[in-house]
């Protein structure tokens, strides 16, 4: 029988022929912690009686979810990180280095094959270059540096097979927030997300990011592609690590399947307060919004910003909003300037944060106010999410937050890309 | 493990913003803290009303969203003995096991507010008290009772060093 791409990367790790609901104990290429739970992590590690991590080289410690740091007692946890990566000596990042999801492909840290954790949901964002990475929490971490190993039960598969070319003034963020809505934001619950069809090799590689660092908003623990040509000099030109991508076999056995025509896709929005609450941008045009976002590791990239200064070139945001535009990395942050991006979205009236984790998780930089409508590129809209509960986020492709921001009002951007 | 305590009964989907808002979880590493604000975007005054051993008893997908293991932290410094779903998302579910709080799949639409439960964990049985109800519950993957019965992952490997499962 043949294998998933999860079930091999499983095998390989684990030295095991491992199957879809065994459990093995695996080997892991790379382990990553951001500011919000490495402090945890750190905690664990001395309790557990941890003195050196297993290898410096393949441990990254982020500061990207507060930073710079809005309180004290974030700072004192900070300092604490910085302590224990200098001490140990591994990979940090720093404030303004960018999110922690941006920088680990960026910096070649993660290459095809590997099996990767992060202290973080959205590590399942490195799947588009076919590895398998996911989310979880501080004591898997401090277990995962000490040992280099980590438990897994080896998830089924949910294959995604995407036929058709997206029309223009379409993104895979639409995509992704289509394919939420139908399955639901429990749709894919301890399963890994395999996506493939003619849309996604269309897609660029920064764009296939998006929709792997969505499938843990369908519950999937990773959100696996194969690694074509373009995956491949992808990598090649971000890292020096040697590589082997994995396929899956002809005869792999899914948990299910399930196909869609993307080609008369139109622009989605996710509504408040659950990702899955998705509707086409027919059906929310015209609501207000007060505050947009343009960053985040779903949607904080290059080929982002440059979709939004497409839109916004020579134009003002409407008087009654305001756009807060979060590059997803100082690499990213400084292409930007290069070419000409960021001036165009200064000009517009956007206010240009720190790169890293920007106002997504309402810790800094942006909290709405009471019964203010925000539209966002992040991932998620739930409640409380943006620091108040009493606020409305909803999600949508940098297109459609530039656009809106424009009129002040929900906005279809196609009229953008005719 | 023997469990006995009463339904604080939540729907579907709750996500780990409820269980403890992002606005605390990045403030402090004191959980006793933490503690109190369990819930609390969902029912200001939960803290106050739990006893020691309580359960929380959700619908499915409990606790999607983030990594933050200050959620199972959060609600074990509660008092909370143990968490009962329908289902669950799967880094939480992680995070209670490393973190030594039992998870209990079955089916909650016979457990409401209020009602008394005995739990035995490790013979897999479930009793509503209140309800004279037998409900049978998913038993844990050993690997799972193994980390459990430690005292969660830091026990664990504070005894082995590493994983350890035969
Ligand atoms: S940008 Fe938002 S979703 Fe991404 S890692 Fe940061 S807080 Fe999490």
């Amino acid at each position: 029988m043949g294998k998933t791409i999860a079930e091999k990367i499983l095998s390989s790790k684990s030295g095991q022929d491992a199957k879809a609901n065994d459990i093995v104990i695996a080997d892991l290429d790379f382990i990553m912690g951001q500011d919000g739970t490495s402090p945890l992590a750190i905690k664990a590690f001395y309790e557990m009686r941890g003195l050196k991590v297993f290898d410096p080289l393949r441990i990254a410690m982020v500061i990207d979810h507060s930073a710079p740091s809005p309180l004290e007692g974030v700072s004192e946890l900070h300092r604490q990180m910085r302590e224990f990566a200098q001490k140990q000596g591994i990979n940090f990042y720093d404030i303004g280095d960018g999110v922690c999801h941006q920088l680990l492909p960026e910096q070649g840290h993660v290459v095809p094959g590997d099996l990767v954790i992060g202290a973080d949901s959205h590590t399942c964002t490195y799947g588009a270059i076919n590895v398998f990475s996911t989310g979880v929490g501080s004591t898997d971490l401090a277990a995962g540096i000490i040992s280099g190993k980590l438990w897994f039960k080896v998830p089924e598969t949910f294959k995604f097979v995407l036929n058709g070319k997206l029309p223009p003034g379409v993104f895979s963020k639409d995509l992704i927030l289509y394919l939420i809505g139908d399955v639901t934001a429990d749709g894919a619950t301890y399963m890994a997300a395999e996506y493939t069809g003619e849309t996604i090799e269309e897609l660029s590689v920064e764009a296939r990011f998006t929709i792997s660092n969505m499938a843990v908003e369908m519950g999937a623990k990773c959100g696996l592609m194969a690694a074509d040509e373009k995956a491949i000099n992808w990598v090649r030109k971000h890292s020096r690590r040697d590589f082997e991508p994995v396929k899956a076999d002809p005869d792999a056995v899914y948990a299910k399947v399930k196909e869609y025509d993307v080609s008369n896709l139109e622009p989605q929005v996710a509504k408040p307060h659950t990702v899955d609450n998705v509707s086409p941008i027919g059906e929310v045009l015209g609501i207000p919004v007060q505050q947009g976002v343009i960053g985040t590791c779903t949607n904080g990239r290059l080929e982002d910003l440059r979709i939004a200064a497409q839109i916004l070139k020579g134009r003002k945001i409407h008087k009654n909003c305001r756009l807060i535009v979060a590059p997803s990395s100082r690499q990213v942050m400084l292409e930007a300037i290069k070419e000409g991006v960021l001036e165009i979205l200064v000009r517009a009236g956007a206010a240009v944060v720190t790169p890293g984790c920007g106002p997504c998780v309402g810790t800094h930089n942006g909290v709405p106010s009471d019964g203010e409508n925000v539209i966002s590129t992040a991932n998620r809209n739930f409640k409380g999410r943006m620091g108040n509960n009493r606020a409305f986020i909803y999600l949508g492709s940098p297109a459609t937050v530039a656009a809106s921001m424009l009129t002040g009002k929900i906005t279809d951007p196609r009229e953008f890309f005719v | 493990m023997d469990l006995k305590g009463r339904v604080h009964k939540f729907g579907d989907d709750i996500n780990t913003d409820y269980i403890i808002s992002g606005r605390y979880k990045f403030k402090t590493l004191d959980m006793k803290e933490l503690a109190k604000h369990v819930m609390e975007d969902l029912d200001p005054d939960f803290y106050s009303k739990v006893k020691e051993g309580d359960f929380i008893v959700g619908g499915k997908n409990f606790g999607c969203g983030s990594s933050r293991e200050q959620a199972p932290l959060a609600i074990i410094n509660a008092g909370i003995s143990a968490v009962i779903a329908k289902s669950f998302a799967r880094i939480f579910y992680r995070n209670c096991i490393n973190t030594g709080l039992p998870l209990i799949e079955c089916d909650t639409d016979r457990i409401d507010e209020g009602d008394e439960l005995e739990i035995d964990l490790h013979k897999g049985v479930l009793h509503n008290s209140t309800k004279g109800l037998d409900i049978p519950i998913t038993p844990l993957p050993g690997v799972m009772l193994k980390i459990l019965s430690d005292g969660g992952l830091v026990e664990h490997f504070k005894k082995y060093g590493t994983f350890k499962f035969d």
